[in-house]
């Protein structure tokens, strides 16, 4: 690292090691419940679970973006972070805010909203929380050197993620209006301003691992930003369908969901080529592993699968059903959880001195996470069709369906344990680099 | 060759274009099409306190509504219509978690008030149009 102040990302990074782990453990419970082993019913109902696993993956991979953006933005504008003690602060608010969330969706404390669960109350916090960090984003990048491409679409995309989930919060008695605005947090967070975010980190790695020019990369850079946001503000149609809202949706959807899947393949293309164009060859062969795989995976499970069940005449089959598990699965680990994955493991030798760059358990670990979360894709995927012939089409009913394809459900319990298996030596790394270290200060 | 400054006008400017036709459309579809399909007139207070009971219990952690929630439990847009009232309230008010086949339910014991709340928020969403959803099983003899 250059900056002393850089090591805040550490734990950033450290709570969404612990918070992923979590996140699996809720997994496995769900798996078991459609095996039909629902012997935690009375303590931690399938609700519970449910919203526990979503919420830890959406509050893992945001402090996974902030340890991020505390990494990468004292070294893109060349300057120390504006406050290192505010940092903290804000870190030990992320934690209690996600721990009472946590601890209250077992008590039936929540909002019922899909991936919205936090109480109102809680809203207001992480309010506070996320303006605390973009405060110290935004002064340390106006304050600095240098502000460079990378860094401004990084920021831009937090600035965004921020302002948007606002509409989330306003109450709306009608159930449609209320679907309609919370897929504008929903929907276009993780199809729009996280993208910018996944954009600028996977530039960021790409300059430092492949050593191919800046003016170029960040070229690509924005056309990338550019197809994501072309495709993907007016696809948001594709959740407006068959909630109540119009017919028009069904042709804007259609026709901008069809050309989500660029913005992912130009993302993809735009890895490689960079991988291939360069001429410095980094020794993190963990951190490219895991660069090139977020490009490569998000294309399948967030453009080609998603595109997949967008098509209207689809969507209203498969809408609502395991289906939307398989694309929602391949989908946040290949776009979101790698790229945070690929930032840990390229910042961690950096902040700790420890250059644990070609290391097997490193390389099984990716291995093991990518080849477990695809089964469980094609798992959920068979489970899906299947629920969606015998129950949409030929009229079974939903539970007799479920007894029906309860057998895919043990082959996806089969393919977490690898995946699970994946995640704890990518933890059992990270853990074995040990803490940040100011010895690891590199000036240049 | 494209170059940078023509990378960023084609971000900025592909952006800002396709936002304002979302809000155009988002507009168009809330103050024309909402009312109409969702029959704004017949949401009563009795359905908004069935839509709170619905969320504070969080319903869509297990079940889908307009094809929205989790896939645990059955679609519930046309539940009335399927099951009636009375199925509805006793699964509601039940004591012991209601299990028609297997799949345990989490025993609410709701209150007669709170279940016909949740009934009427049921009834309202069932006779919303949702454009063909949930489709009609076109195989079932």
């Amino acid at each position: 690292m250059k900056y002393r102040s850089q090591k805040v990302a550490y734990w950033f990074f450290a709570l969404s090691m612990l918070l992923l782990s979590l996140q699996l453990i809720y997994g496995f419970i769900m798996g078991f419940a459609h095996m039909g082993y629902d012997g935690l019913h009375s303590v931690i109902a399938f609700n519970t679970a449910r919203a526990v696993h979503t919420n830890l993956l959406v509050v893992w991979l945001l402090s996974g973006f902030m340890g991020a953006a505390y990494y990468i933005i004292p070294e893109e504008a060349e300057n120390e972070l504006a406050s290192v003690k505010l940092a903290y602060a804000q870190l030990i608010s992320l934690a209690v805010v996600g721990v009472i969330a946590i601890v209250g969706y077992h008590f039936n404390y929540w909002e019922g909203r899909k991936f919205l669960e936090i109480p109102r109350p809680l809203d207001y916090l992480v309010v506070v929380n996320v303006l605390t960090f973009l405060g110290i984003i935004l002064v340390t990048l106006f304050k600095g050197k240098k502000r460079t491409t990378t860094a401004l679409v990084l920021t831009m995309g937090l600035v965004f993620a921020a302002l948007l989930y606002l509409p989330g919060m306003i109450w709306f008695d009608n159930q449609a209006m209320d679907s309609f605005f919370r897929w504008w947090v929903v929907h276009l967070w993780v199809e729009g301003v996280w993208e910018l975010i996944m954009g600028g980190i996977l530039s960021f790695l790409l300059i430092k691992i492949t050593g191919v020019d800046r003016e170029v990369i960040e070229k690509w850079l924005y056309v990338i930003v550019g197809l994501t946001f072309i495709s993907g503000i007016l696809g948001t149609g594709h959740h407006y369908y068959y909630i109540g809202v119009g017919k028009i949706w069904l042709i804007v959807g259609g026709i901008f969901s069809a050309l989500e899947p660029l913005a992912f393949l130009g993302m993809a293309l735009f890895a490689i080529a960079m991988y291939r164009k360069g001429e410095k060859k980094h020794p993190n062969k963990i951190a490219l592993s895991w660069t090139l795989g977020t490009a490569i995976v998000s294309f399948v499970g967030a453009g080609l699968l998603g595109l997949a069940h967008t098509i209207p005449q689809v969507n209203m089959y498969t809408h609502g059903t395991l289906v939307t598990a398989m694309h929602g699965h391949l989908a946040f680990w290949g776009a979101y959880a790698m790229i945070v994955l690929a930032i840990i493991s390229y910042a961690m030798p950096n902040l700790t001195g420890r250059k644990l760059y070609d290391t097997t358990t490193g390389l099984y670990a990716f291995w093991l996470s990518n080849i477990g979360m695809l089964g469980m894709t094609v798992a959920f995927g068979v489970a899906g069709v299947a629920q969606v012939y015998l129950e949409r089409k030929v009229g079974l009913e939903f539970g007799d369906v479920q007894k029906e394809i309860q057998v895919h459900f043990l082959i996806l319990v089969s393919c977490a344990t690898m995946f699970t298996t994946g995640i704890c030596m990518y933890i059992y790394e990270f853990v074995k680099h040990g803490r940040p270290s100011d010895e690891a200060l590199v000036t240049q | 060759m494209l170059s940078k400054s023509q990378a960023k006008t084609f971000f900025l400017g592909g952006t800002i274009v396709t936002f304002a036709v979302f809000l155009a459309l988002s507009w168009t579809s809330l103050s024309n099409e909402v009312p109409k399909r969702t029959h704004e007139e017949n949401l009563t207070p009795q359905v908004v306190r069935g839509k709170e009971i619905w969320e504070a219990n969080n319903c869509m952690g297990c079940h889908t509504i307009m094809g929205e929630g989790a896939y645990y439990a059955p679609e519930l847009t046309k539940v009335y219509e399927r099951r009636g009232e009375g199925y509805i309230k006793a699964a509601l008010m039940s004591k012991t978690p209601w299990s028609p086949r297997g799949r345990k339910m989490v025993a609410y014991g709701f209150s007669e008030q709170q279940a016909n709340d949740v009934v009427a928020f049921l009834k309202w969403i069932g006779e919303t149009d949702l454009n063909g959803f949930p489709p009609k099983p076109d195989l079932k003899k």
